[in-house]
């Protein structure tokens, strides 16, 4: 491989992580708040009414059977760090971080195991 | 009960727990074979690709784009990640990323995992990929086979959800008003999933088009 080729290379790999930071890490801000499809899916014949702060459903819908998650109090539950306002980026980016080293542990460890046999 | 809308997946308790369990196995059993058969897809060439391509899928999977007024969707991911490393490895990528929201977002349930990882790893990585291998060989078009791969495996996925409630679903709403639903809304969902897909899948393929397994998987059989 050229040096030029090889620097090619790293700008790729580098570009693409520079790329996946700023989405978890600054276009996140922009997403809709509104449910998703499986969430409105769960939602339909609901409404959804503040009492006191908090959301609470009227009527009859699937969604009334969600349970709470068993991580609910977990430090980066909901993409908030200790729930705080405004840390939704910087919990993705520990997000990308997390995954991406199980991954690529289990990966590089699948690769070596195939250059063993 | 409150009800938090930042969650993308499905949560505990909206599929009983017999079902659960069934899909859990289920989960278990594919991945470890997905685990087995990635060896012939994941060399130290493509191991980042993969790596970074779970990274993506996650920091993507954050971005809720809307698509009806009050109703949003966000990528699944599995079309892109069979593309481009392969649909063992892909399906590997899509179920970490879902461990990894569940355990540490707390966003989608634990004993929904099974259900999850079915719907949106392995439903949707295998319609996925099916689509696109047989759209490139047709038309050698990547960015078209990879937005109409995503479609079908978005809506895919959707209908591995209604299929489940139709087993276990604890609730008495209509089964057709569901699948109806979940039908329309990911077709939507299936558009914005094609475009993030069909972007992503040619700007690498532009960029090392080695490294592209759908790429490479054809050239293999076109030199067999």
């Amino acid at each position: 491989m050229t040096m030029n080729a090889a620097g090619r290379g790293k700008t790729f790999w580098i570009g693409f992580l520079v790329i996946i930071v700023l989405i978890a890490g600054g276009v996140s801000y922009l997403a809709s708040s509104s449910p998703d499809g499986l969430d409105s899916a769960t939602l339909q014949g609901c409404e959804v009414i503040e009492v006191d702060g908090t959301e609470v459903l009227t009527g009859s819908c699937i969604a009334q059977h969600a349970d709470d998650h068993a991580l609910a109090a977990s430090p980066l539950a909901d993409y908030a760090i200790v729930g705080k306002d405004g840390t939704g980026g910087l919990a993705g980016v520990i997000g990308v971080i997390v995954t991406l080293a199980i991954a690529g542990g289990l990966f590089w460890l699948i690769a070596r195991r195939r250059s063993d046999t | 009960m409150t009800q938090q809308f930042v969650a993308m997946h499905m949560s505990d308790g909206i599929i009983n727990a017999p079902t659960s369990v069934i899909f859990g196995v289920l989960a278990v059993a594919a991945l470890g074979f997905c685990g087995w058969r990635a060896r012939s897809e994941l060399d130290e060439r493509t191991v980042p690709l993969a790596g970074l391509v779970a990274a993506f899928i996650f920091a993507v999977q954050m971005v809720n784009f809307p698509i009806l007024p009050g109703v949003s969707g966000h990528l699944l991911g599995g079309a892109l990640a069979a593309i481009l490393v392969g649909p063992f490895t892909g399906a590997l990528c899509v179920s970490i990323v879902l461990v990894v929201q569940s355990l540490l977002f707390a966003d989608g349930g634990i004993t929904a995992l099974g259900t999850n990882i079915t719907n949106m790893s392995l439903i949707g990585v295998a319609a996925g990929y099916a689509t696109a291998a047989i759209t490139y060989t047709f038309t050698k078009q990547l960015g078209a086979s990879a937005f109409v791969a995503a479609v079908i495996g978005t809506v895919a996925a959707a209908m591995g959800f209604v299929i489940e409630y139709a087993i276990g679903g604890a609730s008495s709403a209509s089964l057709a008003a569901v699948a109806g639903y979940m039908f329309g809304t990911h077709v939507l969902i299936g558009v914005g999933e094609g475009v993030i897909t069909a972007l992503t899948v040619v700007a690498v393929a532009r960029a090392r088009p080695d490294l592209v397994y759908l790429l490479r998987n054809s050239r293999k059989e076109a030199l067999a």
